[in-house]
């Protein structure tokens, strides 16, 4: 049938280009958990609720300290689709739990009364308070890096939370033999670089990744999760990397439950259409 | 095919308004009673599917002006709070993110189909010429709607495209500035890029209106490439073709709700989720898919053109001269296919380099998305390190094809290659379709190849 035909080529030409998308970059392909993502599913894969608040345990605990949130507001948390959303409280601004997770950071102000500077304790509107005043306050205090904003990350890199999960879990117990870590340095297997200039084996047998600032974040047996799960450095980066994931689509579930009506409604109306096309042409011979 | 109108206006109103603006009968002979091939095929549904394309850019795009903040300092911010504050501003900016790239996707197989048919040619060649700038503007929307985002990759795609212009002899460097508005990428760029971006799709539109204009004049080209000689070969375009449009729209939409809801970022790149900074160039720059053969393209030009030691053309002008030229040999197309067959049903030589041209390109879409120096096939080992063959190599021979295909194969094969015997009209084209017992012929098989069955 024709029909079958051109939607054929249409859907090659539709995979071509993607594969042509995603085919893009020569890094070390990174492993994400051996079971997947509970989101990975790509129609019906939902977030894993209790992994998010875990994620979020993780995040406050480890990664807060150099990495910021900054397009999140801490009312995010308890929206719809979110880690802490609660049925009981539509509105996050009135969550308990989002108005605790707040209340821990001090905002600054300006008193419009005085015109002074003045602090106060952070309100689930508020967006998440940087770890650090800006820019160059960051590179000073972490020996010239900039930690990177968390906010979109788990979107922001090749293979996406696959990497970052590798990342995480993959810092070798000690660098191979021949390559010279340098002293605030850390060598990942997964992290994009060239470690040529610190190799003094066989030039032809360079390990792949590269040098980074951030030291082993995940460190077993440091932190107790408040739902009594084992926090493995596993467990802890498929939470953390879960939360992230939220953070930077926290629109997913509703993407895909709404967009499974749509394909249900177009499906129809295009069986709808056919079948009007078939009796409005039945006398032409065409 | 423009003949006498047949609009009839019923009540007294129509009557009155078609003395003063007889804008309903434009509407009836354009779009009613128009007389179509009635052996369309579901290639030629892409006009109206792009028309669709086109309303939903426009559309998704208002909206999405009424959130966004053309400033360096918050462009990337604004997109976020679209994302993610904004009541259904993840669903608007995916459509339209999306959008550009079911456009592309469309406006392609709808130049193929109009290059497999020989739709270009006469009396079609200014309806061609026009779809050709509507082309050219779409590049233009999409580029400049790209940098809005103010991610890496809009910045340095934006870097690297506009310092393209800088390599024009002469003039250059003071055009680089003048569009730039300064030295660099930067805020007077970014409102600059907005603004035309709000614009253009409103003069794509009017080119559109134009294009329409130009086919509805000598009417649409179809499979057999026949004219239309009487009232038998053609159908009304409504109901006919509104319906198998609708229904070809609909399928197309499938398609295009697929990647919103469930692969939204598949299309695009990681790096352009990361905020533009000027001080960190990403590990490599590429464009969007729709834009990689013609990034392939300027990448092959790797060479300085000389005569006598004088180099007339430097390889980075030498490359832009070829990205752009590859376009705008399109403009020379009806003028450069020398055959007087239209359609490729009936040329089986230059059908088999069509395809081939095809296929070319997808692969310069891969150079293009390739490090150039990437090795393919490695062919030994020096003390500089390994050699063999690159995606440049296959970018050359790539680019090399696609320009042989317009000024050497097609001009070429109009005067050697004889054609298969075509069929008095379109009527007795349909007519002569193999019923089911003829099919299990096959020698009739490869004749029959594109036809319906």
């Amino acid at each position: 049938m024709k029909l079958v035909k051109t939607l054929a080529l249409a859907t090659l030409a539709a995979l071509g280009l993607s594969g042509a998308a995603l085919a893009a970059g020569s890094y070390k392909h990174p492993h994400g958990p051996h079971h997947g993502f509970a989101w990975e599913d790509p129609f019906f894969g939902t977030y894993d609720r209790a992994a998010m608040q875990r994620g979020f345990q993780v995040y406050k605990q480890f990664c807060s300290n150099c990495h910021g949130l900054k397009f999140l507001s801490y009312r995010n948390l308890g929206e719809q689709g979110a880690p802490f959303f609660d049925a009981e409280y539509p509105n996050a601004n009135d969550n308990p739990v989002v108005r605790a997770i707040a209340a821990e950071k001090v905002v600054t102000f300006i008193d419009q009364e005085t015109g002074q500077e003045a602090e106060r304790a952070a309100i689930p509107s508020d967006r998440f308070v940087s770890p650090y005043a800006n820019e160059a306050a960051a590179r000073a205090t972490f020996g010239g890096a900039y930690p990177p904003d968390l906010s979109v990350i788990a979107a922001a890199r090749h293979y996406r939370t696959d990497y970052l999960y590798s990342l995480l879990t993959g810092y070798p117990e000690e660098a191979p033999a021949g390559l010279t870590v340098p002293a605030g340095q850390y060598y990942n297997p997964y992290f994009p670089g060239d470690v040529k200039a610190n190799w003094s084996g066989d030039p032809k047998l360079v390990p792949v990744g590269g040098m980074l600032a951030m030291a082993p974040p995940l460190v077993e047996g440091a932190l107790e999760y408040q739902d009594g799960t084992e926090a493995t450095v596993e467990q802890m980066a498929y939470d953390v990397v879960s939360f992230l994931k939220w953070a930077s689509d926290p629109h997913m579930e509703q993407r895909k439950q709404m967009g499974l009506v749509v394909l249900i409604f177009l499906t129809l109306l295009a069986v709808l259409l056919y079948m009007s096309y078939r009796q409005i042409w039945r006398n032409v011979e065409h | 095919m423009s003949g006498p109108s047949t609009y009839q206006p019923k009540s007294g109103f129509e009557k009155w308004l078609d003395q003063r603006l007889p804008i309903v009968r434009l509407a009836h002979d354009s779009f009613v009673d128009f007389p179509t091939p009635k052996n369309l095929n579901y290639w030629y549904t892409f006009g109206g599917i792009l028309a669709v394309c086109l309303v939903i850019q426009i559309l998704t795009g208002i909206v999405l002006a009424m959130h966004y903040t053309p400033h360096v300092d918050h462009a990337f911010a604004s997109v976020q709070r679209i994302m993610r504050d904004v009541p259904y501003g993840w669903l608007i900016r995916y459509i339209h993110a999306v959008g550009a790239s079911m456009f592309f996707l469309a406006v392609y197989i709808h130049i193929f189909r109009g290059l497999y048919y020989g739709s270009y040619k006469a009396p079609r060649e200014i309806l061609w010429m026009l779809g050709v700038v509507i082309l050219l503007l779409m590049m233009a929307a999409a580029f400049l709607g790209y940098t809005l985002v103010w991610g890496q990759m809009s910045f340095w795609g934006a870097t690297v495209i506009s310092n393209l212009l800088g390599a024009i002899p002469l003039v250059g460097p003071d055009i680089l500035k003048w569009i730039q508005g300064g030295y660099s990428i930067d805020n007077a760029t970014l409102n600059r890029f907005f603004s035309l971006h709000y614009l253009i799709p409103f003069i794509i539109f009017g080119v559109v209106v134009l294009h329409v204009w130009a086919l509805h004049v000598p009417g649409n080209n179809n499979p057999t490439g026949i004219e239309v000689k009487s009232k038998a070969d053609t159908v009304p375009f409504h109901p006919y073709y509104t319906v198998k449009d609708a229904f070809a729209i609909v399928v197309f939409l499938i398609v295009f709700a697929g990647f919103v809801f469930y692969a939204p970022e598949a299309l695009g790149h990681t790096d352009n989720n990361i905020q533009a900074n000027a001080l960190v160039t990403p590990p490599e720059i590429v464009p969007e898919w729709y834009l990689l053969p013609f990034y392939a393209i300027l990448r092959a030009v790797d060479f300085d053109v000389s005569i006598f030691g004088t180099t007339l053309i430097d390889a980075k002008f030498g490359g832009v001269l070829a990205m752009f030229g590859s376009i705008m040999i399109l403009f020379a197309l009806p003028w450069l296919d020398t055959s007087k067959v239209k359609s490729m049903r009936y040329r089986p030589l230059a059908r088999q380099f069509f395809f081939l041209f095809f296929i070319n390109a997808f692969i310069l879409g891969a150079c293009g998305s390739h490090p150039p120096d990437e090795i393919i096939v490695k062919f030994g080992e020096t003390a500089e390190g390994a050699y063999g063959f690159t995606w440049l190599h296959l970018a050359k021979i790539c680019t090399l094809y696609y320009f042989a295909y317009f000024i050497v194969i097609l001009p070429l094969l109009g005067l050697v290659e004889k054609p298969k015997a075509q069929p008095p009209s379109i009527s007795e084209a349909v007519y002569q379709r193999p019923t089911p017992a003829t099919m299990a012929i096959p020698a009739g098989a490869a004749a029959d190849h594109d036809r319906r069955a």
